[in-house]
Order: structure tokens, then sequence, then C-alpha cells
């Protein structure tokens, strides 16, 4: 009668200093790295310039994806970004450029602001009621928006580019303060009050409850359908107003072009920045890092002679490592 | 004893009304169209549409089974993008050459994302994101960023634009074939039935000692293998390899599959009822484009996003009620 | 019988270096139907996952049917023979009752091809071999959960089993489908199919198994041939208890009962909330200690998640303080001064992610908040003041929950609830899991809370605790509450008793 050889012993995978300092500031790291490299390598890239074209590209990613790390924070997900940026980039002109807007310059522009702000929000009010009142998958309650918000967008602008020259509402996209990008402050400036939110307030400490563990959440008070409804209603908010950027900036609105593929950066920035896709992380600061890397990549490898086809390719692999990482450090 | 086990009838009719309702919804749409359009009926309408959604149906089937088994796949739209680019390099080996050619390139990226997900434990969502980027790359770099013109001299358009005997157009034949094989694997097959019990509880179908992971490969691969027969359709169709082309497939992939009625949490679905699904997403463009025809009402053509998110939103809702009942049970 | 079918020897088995089992053994004779009890974390399941090759055991040897395996995954053990119907239908309700039969060995034509006809009546053969006749092109969620369980056996018993293992098969069946049950299992017994049989509901044992063995703490502490055992004695065994003391236990618990001090807090009136918690009466006074006694199943913790709002009522009311109480959920309940202490921490209890300072005031953030901004500096006195009272050991408020012991873990939970300042707290199972030391600590802010006018129900599987703490303790049997027991005067004995003893009271309505 044979037996059963001894099962092996389980050994606790015992992992070196660096690397464990690596994949804490794995981020930082890489940041270091690029910018090093870009430093001695590439071409012009200590000058000024340089520098307002990063931070106009990056703003608008870093908005989306400061909303994104809300939405994943809680264990979603919105794909409908891109589509609530194309409408609300298309409502503004729509309205300062209708008579009453003419007529009334300065409640034209204020409604400008507002108007498509509230549009949004209203897209993540429908976002948020699908997934935490009937229970439809963030994935797939987005996708209704992603489908129809465009669309939406491109029947009230009849799918034609609206330019315009309103300087006033461009300075939303090509202002500067103390000599940088208007945006780029924007973007840092909603990045400080929503990191404040998270750390400081009542809903941000549910929204990371929630997403660490709904159900001990709930089960200590935790209203955790209205903090749900009120991350995607910030995503949509943030979307909207990268959308009136990204609009400003051109001085056209273009709502089959605005916001496109938005959702995929803005979910790569939110990983690469540190975000959990089950939940329960919100490192706000971490999607701006994360958006700043995913550019500076692609900036790197543009400005090295390396197509934007592979810079594609390289974002790819970032998303897969940054993950993986995830995953390794769950385990 | 039998008192004991009756039927749960509300759930078994609730159950087919779900793929009965795209059905029902397709038929409706098409006799609304025949009775109100003179040419919907014709020959010219029926062959143009249904080559026109070839691409979209074969992609929608790979999708398919990837949702039956609780997963998801982003990569398909660019898969399709890389793959016309590879057969329109292979065209001037001729079409025998270039559909296997283009189907492998599909299946390659596919085994990627099974690698990804299985070995790696990524999330299916962010390892196909990553392929969709790495894919859309890859057709980009391929192609240096140009389309590819076919082989004209080479049999490689007949597919998209020639006719199968005389009659109607070859993709129709070839998405027939792959929509009976799918149907034919999932009804039929031992890895059919594997893949909807997965869905239905990836830990149970462990435990009841099913081949998890290597059927989590096989959905995979064959998405991108459908993926790669939708980017070899779209080479032959336009005469070029179009490494740009593809955004957004994957979402109205996911979008015909919802319709079809396939759960979204897995466990259920039928391959004709995606079909379904693709068509009818389909048929609300056409029927769009004949309405303006008549030009008694000029809808422009963005109305169709529109209403195709209005009806996948209404899919689901009809759905959350389907799935509330096991839900509350367990 | 002179060879065993299945004999486990010396089994250890460690999660992350808490020990599970510690040479445990197990041993099945063919055409044997066979008990397994234990009480919660005695070993059961993990002894079960180690045969079906779930977990890879880290010592001792199984022999199964004459050879030592090495059984890598639960495919293999069914391909050994060994085949298992987990708690948890391992079944895929969306498909037909014959896919669920004969998944994954379905009758194959050419080429891999289903043969439908040939499964559909396979699957209708086996099943009317139970006495089950069913359409098995349905899917299988149609049928109740009983058919479903006999699917799953049927299942089991196709794949020529020799070894059927059943965990708690009739947690959801009535009592007709019980029967039906039984009859499958002792037709398994006479075609000599092995059975273990684990289930926490002892009266089961002794209709149908032959022999029972019995766990406790990862060890097997005895094996019994069921006809020369009583229910007390298994009840002992399990508990780990002197059978003598518990005989002779007198019913003292007839006195007392005027030890009440002060007004009627909470009261509920023969709630019921579904089949695990069907009739339940409560009441706790203002400084009182309510204890919930019962063996597992018996509807303890579906009770405390009645009180507290989480489940809704079907039936019965519920009175705070002699005013209608209907909380729709937890926050009602914690905003009417209720606080409830899950019994899985893990899972119902800390937010791993988050610190200790965030997992202690998430109940009392609505109290600690100005316009929605917490306030920081009561947050940190709050939890500064709880942590020195309660003695929780962590490097700062700001450590992560999850890397503190279970008993700090555990200090902390209550803490959160402390800090709301309730008037009445449920506590289920707040001592298990955790070091003596902090047990200790535990029951004495339970004491300390009490003591200051409030009112704790504490669920409890440990009677010491139950018997030094409570005043009264409820016994519950089944879903329903069968016997209240006044301090002074419940013996240990006597709880046990009160427990085992078959109440009819519960089939009275």
């Amino acid at each position: 009668m044979a037996t059963a050889s001894d099962a092996t012993k389980s050994s606790a995978g015992t992992s070196s200093l660096p690397w464990n300092l690596l994949r804490a500031n794995g981020i930082l790291v890489a940041l270091a790295m690029l910018l090093l490299f870009n430093a001695l390598f590439t071409p012009n890239f200590l000058h000024l310039q340089t520098l307002f074209v990063n931070i106009s590209q990056v703003a608008t990613i870093a908005i989306v994806a400061i909303g994104m790390t809300l939405v994943i924070a809680t264990g979603g997900i919105d794909l409908s970004v891109g589509a609530v940026m194309a409408l609300a980039g298309a409502l503004a002109p729509l309205i300062f450029l209708s008579s009453f807007g003419v007529n009334y310059p300065v409640l034209g522009l204020a409604l400008a602001f507002i108007l498509p702000l509230v549009a949004a929000m209203a897209c993540g009010l429908f976002n948020g009621m699908l997934v935490s009142v009937l229970g439809v998958q963030p994935i797939i309650a987005s996708l209704i928006l992603f489908i129809s918000g465009r669309g939406i967008a491109q029947v009230l602008t009849n799918g034609n580019l609206q330019t315009f020259s309103n300087p006033a509402f461009s300075y939303l996209g090509t202002g500067r303060i103390l000599g940088l990008p208007f945006q780029g402050w924007l973007a840092l400036a909603l990045a400080c009050v929503i990191a404040w939110m998270v750390q400081r307030t009542v809903f941000g400490r549910y929204i990371l409850a929630i997403g660490g563990n709904e159900r001990a959440a709930r089960l200590s008070g935790a209203p955790a359908r209205t903090v749900k409804i009120g991350v995607y209603v910030i995503c949509s908010m943030l979307a909207g107003i990268a959308g009136l950027i990204v609009v400003a900036i051109n001085s056209a609105s273009d709502a089959a072009r605005n916001g496109n593929l938005m959702e995929l950066d803005a979910i790569a920035a939110a990983v690469v920045g540190g975000a959990l896709l089950q939940g329960g992380k919100a490192p706000i600061f971490g999607a701006i890092l994360g958006a700043v890397i995913i550019q500076l990549v692609k900036y790197t490898l543009l400005a090295n002679g390396v197509e934007d086809e592979v810079a594609l390719i390289a974002k790819a692999m970032i998303i897969v490592v940054a993950v993986y990482l995830q995953t390794a450090r769950r385990v | 004893m039998a008192g004991g086990f009756d039927l749960d009838l509300r759930r078994y009719v609730r159950g087919n009304t779900q793929t009965m309702g795209v059905w029902i919804a397709l038929a409706a749409l098409i006799i609304f169209g025949l009775l109100r359009y003179d040419n919907f009926g014709g020959a010219y309408n029926i062959t143009s549409f249904l080559n026109y959604n070839s691409m979209f149906i074969v992609i929608a089937v790979g999708m398919s089974f990837v949702i039956m088994t609780g997963g998801i796949d982003l990569s398909v739209g660019s898969v399709a993008a890389f793959t016309s680019v590879c057969a329109a390099y292979l065209s001037p080996y001729g079409i025998e050459i270039a559909l296997p050619g283009g189907v492998l390139a599909g299946m390659a990226i596919g085994a990627v994302n099974a690698c990804i997900i299985i070995l790696m434990r990524v999330p299916p969502f962010i390892a196909t994101l990553a392929t969709m980027l790495g894919a859309k790359g890859g057709a980009l770099v391929l192609s240096g960023a140009q389309t590819i013109s076919v082989d004209w001299g080479s049999n490689f358009t007949k597919l998209g634009m020639g006719n199968a005997f005389g009659l109607f157009p070859w993709t129709i034949v070839i998405v027939l074939v792959v929509v009976i094989a799918a149907w034919f694997i999932l009804e039929h097959t031992s890895l059919g039935r594997t893949i909807l019990a997965i869905g239905g509880g990836e830990e149970a179908s462990t435990l009841m000692g099913l081949k998890v992971d290597r059927t989590k490969a096989f959905v995979y691969v064959f998405s991108g293998g459908c993926a790669g027969v939708a980017g070899v359709f779209l080479a032959s169709a336009f005469g070029a390899g179009q490494p740009l082309e593809g955004l957004g497939w994957e979402l109205s992939a996911i979008a015909s599959v919802v319709v079809g009625g396939t759960l979204l949490t897995g466990g259920l679905g039928s391959v004709p009822a995606t079909v379904a699904g693709a068509l009818l997403l389909g048929l609300v463009f056409n029927i769009l484009n004949f309405e303006n025809g008549r030009g008694t009402i000029s809808l422009s053509a963005y109305w169709q996003m529109v209403i195709r998110g209005a009806f996948l939103f209404i899919v689901i809702l009809l759905q959350t009620r389907l799935t509330a009942g096991p839900k509350a049970r367990a | 019988m002179s060879r065993p079918l299945l004999s486990m020897t010396g089994i250890d088995k460690a999660f992350a270096g808490v020990a599970a089992l510690t040479s445990a053994s197990l041993s099945i004779e063919t055409g044997e139907i066979h008990g397994l009890i234990g009480q919660n974390g005695a070993g059961k399941s993990t002894m079960v996952k180690i045969l079906t090759g779930v977990y890879r055991r880290d010592g001792g040897t199984i022999v199964f049917d004459g050879a030592g395996t090495s059984i890598g995954n639960p495919r293999d053990a069914q391909e050994h023979g060994i085949s298992t119907i987990y708690q948890e239908l391992t079944l895929v309700p969306l498909r037909s009752v014959t896919e669920n039969v004969v998944l994954g060995y379905e009758p194959r034509l050419w080429g891999g091809v289903i043969n439908w006809r040939a499964a559909h009546r396979r699957a209708s053969e086996i099943l009317t071999r139970f006495g089950i006749d069913i359409d098995v092109r349905e899917p299988l969620g149609s049928y109740s959960t009983a058919i479903q369980q006999l699917v799953a056996i049927a299942r089991a018993v196709s794949l020529n089993a020799k070894l059927v293992i059943m965990d708690e098969p009739t947690s959801s069946l009535d009592e007709r489908e019980v029967e039906v049950l039984f009859k499958t299992v002792r037709n398994l017994k006479a075609s000599g199919v092995s059975v273990l049989y684990i289930s926490h509901y002892l009266d089961e044992l002794f209709r149908i198994c032959d022999r029972v063995t019995i766990m406790r703490d990862g060890r097997t502490v005895a094996c019994k041939e069921i006809a020369g055992t009583t229910k007390i004695e298994l009840i002992a065994e399990m508990l780990g208890r002197n059978i003598d003391d518990i005989q002779s236990a007198g019913m003292t618990q007839l006195g007392g009962g005027d030890a009440r001090s002060g007004a009627l807090l909470l009261e509920a009136v023969e709630i019921a909330t579904g089949p695990r918690l069907r009739r339940f009466d409560l009441q706790v006074h203002a400084g009182e200690i309510v204890g919930l006694a019962g063996l597992l199943g018996s509807g303890r913790t579906e009770a405390a998640r009645a009180l507290f709002g989480v489940d809704s009522l079907k039936n019965g009311e519920i009175r705070l303080k002699g005013a209608a109480f209907k909380p729709a959920g937890a926050a009602d309940a914690i905003a009417s001064n209720l606080g409830y202490l899950t019994e899985d921490r893990k899972a119902e209890g800390i937010v791993p992610q988050m610190s200790v300072r965030e997992n202690l005031t998430l109940a009392v953030l609505p109290k600690l908040s100005r316009s929605g901004q917490v306030q920081r500096g009561r947050e940190r006195e709050i939890v500064d003041r709880f942590i020195k009272a309660l003695g929780i050991k962590t490097a700062n408020m700001d450590q992560p929950i999850r890397e503190l012991s279970g008993g700090n873990q555990q200090k902390v939970l209550m803490a959160r609830w402390l800090a709301t300042e309730p008037e009445l707290l449920i506590l289920d199972e707040p001592t298990r899991g955790v070091d003596v030391g902090a047990k200790l600590e535990i029951q004495g802010i339970i004491r300390d809370f009490v003591s200051r006018g409030f009112g704790v129900v504490l669920i409890s599987s440990e009677f010491e605790e139950l018997i030094e703490g409570a005043d009264r303790i409820i016994v519950m049997q089944d879903g329903y509450s069968v016997e209240v027991l006044e301090n002074p005067g419940i013996t240990e004995n006597a709880l046990v008793k009160a427990i085992a003893h078959h109440h009819d009271s519960r089939t009275a309505h």
C-alpha cells in the first residue's frame, strides 16, 4: 500500500527591500526615470515651451482621471466620460452663440459654463442610478451613454464643427496664470479640492469604506446608494469641465472628436496612479501623476523619433504592468 | 412526491421572453420597414445591409462567448484593424492565404489576452484594454499609419465585393458558417456547455471538475479569431487594410450581445439571439436611411447612436428584472 | 470490513501560520454512512477540502480505496470516485437538469458532439433511480431546492462515486424533502457507496448514520458507533465537556427572574424573516445582558440582523422603548442608538485598507461632522480615548487595521460601536478568534457598558461566556426561540441540555 507523499510546505515569498521600495514608489521612480531620460536625450526638453505643451495636453486627461479615480474607488468604472465631454463641449457654443447669448453676453457666458455642467451631471445621475438603484454592472450602465451621449451631442450640433471667437470663453483653454496654462492650474485646483474631499469629508470617507468593504460600510450606516450616485455625478461633472476646456483650446467644438477615447486614457491614468480596480483606494494625486506619465511616455517617444503608434503599445504595457503589480501585491 | 417539486413558472416564462424579445422587436422592425418602404425588401437592400453588418455580426458572436463566461473583450475593434492590415499584406497570395492568415493573427492576440487574464490574473477588462491599445499600435506600426491597398489582381476582393454563386456576397456565406459553427459549439459540445457553466459560477465549475482555464483560453482566442475574420472582411470590402478602423466596435458588439439577451453576469446566452441583436442595432440605421430617403422627416444619421443607446437602456431595464429573481434567492 | 475505504491520518494544515488542522484523522468503511460534526472552525470543511484536492495538506497520509492518493484538484477527486455536494450548491441553475447531471461527462457522438438524446435519457434514468420524475430539459433553477440537491447527488453518483460527501445537505430543505434525501442516502448505502455526512442537525445523524466522527479545534476527538451513543454525549464531545456533569444537571433556571434592573429597552414579538428565523421573541431591559444560545444554524445571527433592520420582517413586530421600531436599514438603527457587531469580522466588519482611526469612526461619522466635513480634532480625540480605554495595541491610529491582530481588530470594532454612544448593542460572537487576553478585555468592556445602564444582546457559542455574562439566555433551535433561562442559577449543563433537548414548541405554529 503506497502512501501519499507529504505535501509541500508553502513558503512565504521573501522579497528584497529594494524591490518593495520600487513597488511602493514605482510611480515616482518611473516619473524620475522618464524626466532624467528626457533631460539627457530629448532635444529641447528643458525648455519652457515643452512644459506648456505637455501641461495643456495633460490637464484634460488629469481632470477626467480624477473623476475616474473616484468611480474606481467605489469598485465601478465609467466608460461614458468621453461622450459626456462631447455633450458638454457641444452645448457651450450653442448657448453663447444663440441669440440670447449674443444679446446678453455676460449671462450667456455664465450659462455656457453652467448649463453644460448641469447636463453632464445629469448624465452622471443617470449612470449612478443604473449602478446603485438597479444594480446594473458599471461597465454596461455607462455603455448606454457612451453610445448615445456623443450621438446626442452630434444631433444638437447637426454634426457640424462649431467655430467661434469668444476670448472670455477661450481663456479656459488658452489663458495663462503666472505664465503657465490656466487649465493646468485648474486641474491642480480640482485635484486639491477632490483630494480634500476624499480625506476630510464624510462623503470621501464613505467612498473609501464602500469600495473597501461595502457590506461592512452598509452595516455601519453608510448610505451606499447615495454615495455611489454622487461619485458618478462628480465624475461626469469633471468630464464636462474637460469637454469645455477642449472646446476652449480649439475655439471650436467638434462633437465627433471631443473626448474620443478619453475613457481609456482616464482609466489608464487612474490605474497607473495606483487606483485599485476592486475599489477602496482613491489616490487623486496618483491619478495626476498617472496622467503625467502617460503623456510623458507619449512625448518622449515622439520627440525621439519613435512613431506615435509605438507609444500606444508602450501605454498598453504600462497598464498591464501596473495592474499586474497590484495583483502581485494583494497575494 | 411530485407535489413538492413545483415549477417556478414565472421565472421560466420571463427567462424565455428575454430572448424572444429580440426576435419580436426584429420582426416588428422588419415588418415596419417592409410596409413603409418600397425597396426595403429588395435584394439590393438586403445584401448590402447584410454585407455591411457581417463584420459586426462576427465580432458580436465572438464577444458573446466571452460574455457568457462572465468576461469581456475590449480588444476586438483594434484586432480587426490589425488583421485588416495583415490581410492586405497577404492579399497577393489570394484569399486562401489571406483569410486564414488574418484569422490566425486575430487568434494570436486572443491568446495574448488569455495569457494575461489566466496566467497573470489581470482582470479581463484591463487585460483587453491593454491589448486594444497594443493591437492598434501594432496595426499602425505594421502599416506605417497608412491604409494598405490590397492586391486587386488576386481574388482577395472577391470576398467583400464578389458574389457567391452569383447570388449574394461571400461574406454572408462566411458569417453563416461562423454563426452555425458557434451555435453548434455552444449547443452541442461539451466545450459550449462548459462556457455557460463557467459564466453561471466559476467557483462552482471548478468544484464540479470542469476545465475552467482551458475553456476561458478558448473563448478569448475564439473572440480574437472572430475579430480576425471581421478584419479580413474590412480589408476586402474597402480594398485596403484599415489601421484606423474599429473604433468603438467592441462596445457595439457588447451592446449587440446584451440586446440579444445574453446575461451580463454570464451563464445564459444564445448565438442566434446575439445575431438578432446585431441585426436589430444595424436595422435602426438602415431604417433611418430609408426614412430620410422619403423626405417626410429628416433625422440625421446621428440619431442612430441615440436610438441604439435607448435600445440598450430598455434591454438592460428588462434584464435587471430577470436577474433580480435568482439573486433574491441566494 | 477489513480495510476501510478511506483512511486519513495525521492530517495537518495551517493557513498563514494559524493551524486549522492538527493531526486530524478520519476513517470510512465501504457502504457506510459516516457523520462528521463539530462546532464552527472545528476543521470539518478544511478536512473535506483537503480530501477533494481544493487545499494541499501540510502533512499526513490519505489512503483511498487501497491506494495512497495524490489528489490535486476537484476533477482528480471525481475521477478517483470521490464526489462532493457542497453546502452552496455547486450547480448551474440557469442550465437544464440534464446538463447539470452530465456536465463534463457528456455522452458523445463522433467529433466530440454531445448526443443530447442519450444525455437526456441518461439524466432521466439516473434521476428515476432516485424516484425523481421531472422534465430534464427544464432549467435546473426552475425546480425547488430539494430537487436541485437531489440532482447534485444524482450527478455525484453517476460519476461512479465510491464516496459521496454531503456538506449540510438539509440546511435549505423542508421536512418532506429531507425524507426524500434520506431515502436516497440509504439507497446509496445499499448499493455499496459510502457517504460522508456533515451536519449540525444532530437528530439527522441518529436517523441515518452508522458512525460519527467528532472534531474540535482542528483535531479529531472521537469516532463513535451511532447506536451506542446519545445526543448529549455527542454535544459533550463537540464542546469538550464532561458528559456526567451535563446529565446530572438540574433545572435550576426556574429560580431568579426578578433581577431585572431597568426599564424595557427593546422587545421583539414573534418576529420572522424567512426559513432561518421563523418565530423569535426577546426582551432586553436597561442594564441587562441577554444571551442568545443555540447550535450553528439555529438562527441567532438572523435574529440579530432582524433586530438591526438589515433583514426585513415578514411577521411580528419590534418595539424600542415602547414605540414601534421599523428600521429601514443600518443607518436607521444607528440613529435610534443601536449598534451591531457582526460575526464575520472580515466580510462584514473591518474595511481592510482603512486605518484604525477611519475604521473606528465609521459608524459615528454623521455625529462627527460639521457641514459634511469630518472634525479631525474631535475624531482624533475620540480615537485616542478608545485606544487608551480599550487598550488597543496599534503603532498609531493611522496604521492600517489589517496589520493588527484579530483581538485588536475586534476591539477597534467594539470601539466603532461604543463611539456611537448606543443604548443597546447586539454583539455576535464578540470574542471568537481572539486570544485569551483580548477576550477577557472585551468581556470587561461589555460588562462596563452594561453597568452604565445600557442593554446588550450577546450571541456566543461559548457557554461560559453566556452563563457568566448573561442575565437571561434565550435558547434557539431551527429559527425558533424555544426556551428562556434566567440567571442566577443557570449551570452550563442545564444550558447544554436546553440546547440539545428537542423542543416540541418550535413546530407548534
